[in-house]
């Protein structure tokens, strides 16, 4: 597997920071609302205001204000653009009714947009959208999930008998094993919605010229959506050229394919000029995909050793009006359930999941898919058994997490998991935290009045799938990276790589790769992502995957284009290629003196090709598409601990310290690595104690601004203490796994955990996210429940 | 639904601008759209993110919440404009080398308020770092490399200064 051995003192591990950063601190970014187009037109939606309405339009008022070039219905947008229905090969008997770009006659969500004006200025078009008269008659909505699936419900779709979108049920009957545990503990917890808040929202500029599509977009998989749009407008994909320049955050959200993006590019077509459509923020808010939102309740027997025998779960997820095109809604609870139990040893796991249609935006993919759900409801079980049983919560944890020796293991629910490193993160987590001492401060604040309490979560997360994680599926999502290499004529080289750059600093890291494989200093590389007409087919950024496929890709190529190059130098030089290497991008012999600059190779190759020899064409560039055989995931680890202070009065909670220990097998820059875990643990931390997406009693969203839908602020958040075990994946030359979603994993289980435990002395518990000031007093009896 | 326009005069980095604009386009809007600086950027155009700080007459303000007309006579500068001075060019050379910002969309208007700390307040504590900066929205960082940056940027200012 391995084609050779890493460097000892290479670039892969150092500490640097991106080239590209060198731009975006100037205010030289460059994002779709950046790049202006000649001649072009702005696009602004009308979108239902209710969950659930008919509705017939008036649109000659609209047509007929100044600066307005076209106003486009549902059935205009259908000559060029077909409609979405969400593939279910994985989800047998999944509900979710075809979505076409703009909704006709009846909105199934509030958000949902019903018509598209094209204007001048998006001032002006937002001026013809309150110009378009409506008749709305409102229907029965649904939007809460413990009523959607109720014998009276009003169907979320009409004609539907449920709101039951999936259901589905995982492993084996407990009663036997659970019958005979010394102890058995259980919770309900509720997770509110949330959504991805890029700080870039979502945009496009869409361009076509004679039948080609050149479509600017802030979007994290280029090839997936050149491969939608050709299928959608009926034309090749040679003929689609997607690019996605900077963009301003993914999370996520930017994976799905959206109506008012879909509606922008078949406008642009019909009107044979360029349209661009920036959201705003409400927009954002209210129909980019929220995720969350289950009501999970689980069980966990422990026998009289206090070794953990299984788990039961049942898991109540809403889904919104559709599953979400193309990966699907149900994706989010099955990423849950998946990574239940899953750092720890157990015999026995049994789930059942029931997927919720509501009047809603439909949820998607957001960070971490799944798994801060999955980690909060074991972390939680861990903490209640080892408080059943008055014993310390790490001794618990320690007696049964997954131990080296007993790896590969497959868990009872079907997951392979190796590499991970529990015990030795365990630990350093202890000194990174120096324990003692800060039992003993925390100990004597509680002592003294203050409400302190300590929260620990362990997680497992399975990053970068390989293809049969969705090739059965249906969907249409690429698990190959590729990645073409070029040496230039300045002895530097171009390396076009399929994974994206959003922001999580994946150029830097392939650049890194590249420059070990390829025996040339890191600045020499230049990575370019995000454009179809220009990088090889792949991924893009999905699953923490860009180190752990692209970086293997780059490998690769970086491999191959060294070998190619040294039998070139071998002929020019009149020397034996397995005699000389490339160091500092110098072809070097075997006693490390320098013979020939890349440049100067390169140069000869391409200017002056007679001095090849004869039969020898001198090939400059490498492709490799890197898929991994072996290990439909690569299961990474680490374990969090998160210290806060309760404020007695007014029940507000602080977030102290914060402390992560964390194994990504081998990490390709650890200060890019730390960035991602911190980043990822604030996440986690707005969705624990600040972020949901509210709807009234009358389904009407009541979260539509920054003010309303809260997230972390600088003076909200802790400084985070972050160390690195590295456990390198044996199957790959790199071995790195990923690393961009952990920190939000686990965060909220550690900080449901330190609220619990600071309220533990009071009596009370708290078992829904997010934790506002109210929920704690509620729970303190202080202020009357809802 | 108002289309009516004004022209104002001012300076903008430096340079003498007059336009005539409609009286309802934000500050932010005029310098992208108007002007062709995109580096102040809109995140949320409800005046809670900070993404298009921008300094006018030497005070940071949301230039979306500033309407264009109102800065008339005013002198502005942006983003574009702060490596020109040493408080500026410290944070940027900062965040750089900290890894203080991953997408870079917020990265514009916290380097305008940090600057406008560190002009006030040489050498802040954390604490008063993250509350100078909380009216910032970082989605990316969670906050910890920015105050470092802060900090590396407010050691090295004091290192030169007399």
């Amino acid at each position: 597997m391995t084609d050779l051995a890493l460097p000892q003192d290479g670039w892969i591990g150092r500490r640097m920071p991106r080239e590209d950063t060198r731009r975006l601190v100037m205010g030289a970014g460059r994002y779709v609302d950046d790049l202006a187009c000649r001649g072009e037109l702005h696009a602004a939606f009308l979108r239902s205001p209710y969950p659930h309405a008919g509705f017939r339009l008036d649109l000659s008022q609209a047509k007929a204000l100044d600066g307005v070039a076209a106003v486009f219905v549902a059935e205009d947008l259908a000559r060029v653009c077909g409609g979405l229905i969400c593939p279910d090969l994985a989800f047998p008997g999944m509900v979710s009714p075809q979505q076409l770009p703009l909704v006709a006659e009846r909105a199934v969500y509030q958000g949902e947009p019903i018509a598209l004006v094209l204007a001048d200025s998006r001032a002006v078009a937002e001026d013809a959208v309150e110009l378009i008269a409506v008749d709305w008659q409102e229907l029965p909505a649904i939007t809460r999930l413990d009523q959607s699936l109720t014998q009276d419900a009003p169907p979320v779709h009409l004609g539907l008998a449920s709101n039951l979108g999936w259901s589905t049920q995982i492993g084996t009957d407990l009663r036997d094993a659970f019958a005979g545990a010394a102890l058995v503990v259980e919770t309900t917890l509720d997770f509110a919605r949330n959504t991805g808040v890029t700080l870039e929202p979502r945009g496009l500029i869409a361009q076509w010229d004679a039948g080609a599509l050149e479509l600017r977009i802030s979007h994290q998989m280029p090839h997936q959506l050149q491969l939608h749009i050709a299928e959608l407008f009926g034309v090749a994909m040679s003929r689609v050229r997607v690019i996605c320049g900077d963009v301003g955050g993914g999370f996520g959200l930017k994976m799905h394919i959206y109506q008012d993006e879909l509606a922008t590019i078949a406008a642009a077509r019909l009107i044979g000029r360029p349209v661009r459509f920036i959201a705003d923020r409400m927009e954002s808010l209210m129909a980019d995909i929220h995720a969350r939102e289950h009501r999970i309740h689980g069980r966990m027997a422990v026998d009289a050793q206090g070794r953990i025998i299984g788990f039961d779960i049942d898991d109540l997820h809403g889904m919104g009006a559709y599953s979400v095109f193309p990966r699907s809604s149900t994706r989010e609870a099955m990423s849950a359930l998946a990574v239940i139990g899953a750092p720890y040893l157990h015999q026995v796991f049994h789930a059942r999941l029931r997927c919720a249609l509501q009047n809603k935006v439909p949820t998607g993919q957001l960070r971490a898919v799944g798994n801060p759900i999955g980690c909060a409801i074991t972390e939680r079980l861990v903490d209640l058994a080892a408080s059943a049983r008055g014993e310390d919560r790490l001794v618990f944890r320690a007696r049964n997490l997954l131990p080296e020796a007993m790896q590969p293991w497959t868990s009872p629910s079907g997951f392979r998991l190796f590499g991970l490193s529990h015990h030795r993160c365990l630990e350093r987590l202890q000194k990174l935290m120096d324990l003692p001492k800060l039992r003993a401060e925390i100990s004597d604040a509680c002592a003294s009045g203050r409400w302190l309490g300590l929260g620990f979560a362990s997680l497992v997360e399975f990053t970068a799938p390989n293809s049969r994680s969705y090739g059965p599926t249906g969907a249409p999502v690429a698990a190959v990276d590729a990645v073409v290499a070029t040496l230039e004529m300045t002895g530097d080289i171009s390396v076009r790589a399929s994974v994206s750059e959003i922001g999580q600093g994946i150029r830097q890291s392939l650049a890194q790769v590249m420059a070990d494989a390829m025996g040339v200093p890191a600045e020499n590389v230049a990575v370019l992502t995000g454009d179809t007409a220009t990088v090889p087919h792949g991924g893009g950024a999905w699953a923490s995957r860009g180190a752990a496929i692209g970086g293997e890709a780059a490998w690769q190529a970086g491999v191959a284009l060294r070998a190619q190059i040294l039998e070139i130098a071998a002929a020019l030089l009149q020397a034996q290629a397995a005699d000389l290497d490339i160091r500092f991008g110098q072809v070097v012999d075997q006693h490390g003196s320098a013979r020939m600059g890349l440049d100067e190779l390169s140069r000869i190759v391409t200017l002056q090709s007679y001095l090849l020899p004869d039969g020898m064409q001198g090939q400059l560039s490498v492709s490799r598409t890197y898929r991994r055989e072996a290990d439909s995931a690569l299961p990474n680890n680490g374990i969090q601990a998160v210290l806060v202070e309760i404020d007695p009065d007014t029940g507000h909670i602080s977030a102290l310290r914060h402390w992560v220990v964390f194994d990504c097998g081998r990490v390709l820059n650890p200060l890019l690595v730390e960035e991602q875990i911190r980043g990822g643990v604030v996440m986690g931390l707005g969705q624990a104690l600040l972020e949901a997406c509210s709807y009234d009693s009358g389904g009407q969203f009541i979260s539509a601004t920054l003010a309303d839908y809260k997230v972390p602020m600088a003076d909200d958040a802790p400084d985070i203490e972050v160390a690195l075990v590295e456990t390198p994946y044996a199957g790959s030359a790199v071995g790195a796994k990923g690393a961009g979603e952990a920190g939000a994993c686990a965060a909220p289980a550690a900080l449901l955990n330190a609220v619990n435990d600071a309220l533990a002395g009071q009596g009370a518990q708290i078992s829904a996210l997010p934790i506002t000031p109210l929920d704690v007093l509620r729970a303190l009896g202080r202020v009357p429940q809802a | 639904m108002d289309n009516q326009t004004l022209s104002i005069a001012c300076t903008i980095n430096d340079r003498a601008i007059r336009a005539t604009i409609p009286v309802r386009q934000s500050l932010v809007d005029f310098l992208r759209e108007g002007v062709g600086l995109t580096g102040s950027h809109v995140g949320c155009a409800h005046g809670v993110c900070g993404a298009c700080h921008v300094v006018v007459d030497g005070v940071v303000v949301r230039g979306c919440l500033i309407l264009a007309v109102q800065a008339d006579g005013a002198e502005i500068s942006t983003i574009e404009h702060a490596a020109t001075t040493s408080i500026g060019a410290a944070l940027q050379a900062a965040f750089f080398e900290r890894a203080a910002l991953q997408c870079g969309f917020c990265t514009s208007g916290m380097i305008l308020q940090a600057a406008e700390l560190l002009a006030q307040n040489p050498e802040p504590s954390r604490d008063e770092i993250r509350a100078a900066l909380s009216g910032n929205l970082c989605r990316c960082t969670g906050y910890h490399a920015i105050v470092d940056a802060v900090q590396m940027a407010s050691a090295r200012l004091s290192d030169i200064a007399p």
